[in-house]
């Protein structure tokens, strides 16, 4: 498969995160858009990887491809993390103004 | 065109798809559920890259821990369609716009671009083994993983100490 179909995918999938962060007020929802957008980049991080498993020279480059992985690994391990505290501060929000409407989380405008 | 061009192509359409209608749907419930079709789908992708253990780990930790997570949460605060927020129509349609302009010019870019039909290779390889992959972890990247268990730590701490209620 050529890496333009890779890059067009990823890229369809990080606009549809971004239209839904735009057009949503539901907390949860907009951060199930960011966990999408994540997603795109580390398929991106995996195809490119595997495009420079065998360089131009027709060498193999293992290590290319191991080391891409663990970064994406670590992506995961980070949006875990982001996850758990995000949701805290979520529920904590819907416990204060019973409702998950990012608008109404306006006080700091004025 | 062989099979797995024919399995790219339709997860592909599974992942775009099911994206779609996470923003579409009325219901967070619905969201959810399709965001997870869509992990499902990226990690076929992944199967297709030949990275076998980050397919696994993407369900284990996307559409097991997260997702579970996040209807946990969803079904707690008894959310749904009624109660959902609704924008008005102005602001969706500039966001619509928006969202549109970054991707016309994200693919035009890609359009331009040198060296866009280089060939990714499917299969082939073993570099996506846990074999491989632990060696790498355990020899290049002991510090990071080290550091992440600490990150780990302190964000399961905040959450408690966050989601606590005030005395």
């Amino acid at each position: 498969m050529e890496i333009k179909w890779y890059i067009g995918l990823a890229i369809a999938l990080f606009s549809i995160g971004v239209i839904g962060v735009l057009t949503r007020r539901n907390a949860i929802i907009i951060f199930m858009c960011i966990e999408l957008m994540l997603n795109a980049v580390n398929l991106l991080l995996v195809a490119f990887s595997k495009m420079h498993a065998v360089s131009a020279a027709g060498v193999a480059n293992p290590a290319v491809v191991s080391n891409a992985q663990i970064f994406v690994f670590f992506i995961m391990v980070v949006a875990a993390a982001e996850v758990a505290v995000g949701l805290a501060i979520i529920v904590m929000m819907y416990r204060n103004t019973h409702s998950v409407d990012v608008n109404f989380l306006n006080r700091l405008k004025n | 065109m062989n099979i797995t061009q024919i399995l790219f192509w339709l997860l592909s359409a599974m992942a775009i798809g099911s994206a779609l209608m996470v923003i579409t749907a009325k219901s967070p419930v619905h969201s959810i559920l399709y965001l997870i079709v869509t992990f499902f789908a990226i990690s076929g992708h992944y199967i297709l890259l030949n990275a076998q253990f980050l397919a696994i780990v993407n369900i284990i930790v996307y559409a097991g821990a997260i997702m579970v997570l996040f209807l946990f949460v969803v079904m707690l605060m008894n959310l749904n369609a009624e109660t959902e927020p609704q924008k008005n129509r102005t602001m969706q349609f500039a966001g619509v716009i928006a969202g549109g302009c970054l991707f016309l010019v994200l693919t035009a870019a890609l359009n331009k671009s040198a060296g866009v039909n280089n060939i990714t290779q499917m299969g082939g390889g073993n570099y996506g083994l846990i074999k491989v992959l632990g060696k790498t972890l355990f020899n290049d990247f002991v510090l990071p993983f080290e550091i992440s268990s600490v990150l780990f730590l302190s964000a399961m701490i905040g959450a408690v100490v966050i989601g606590k209620k005030e005395q």
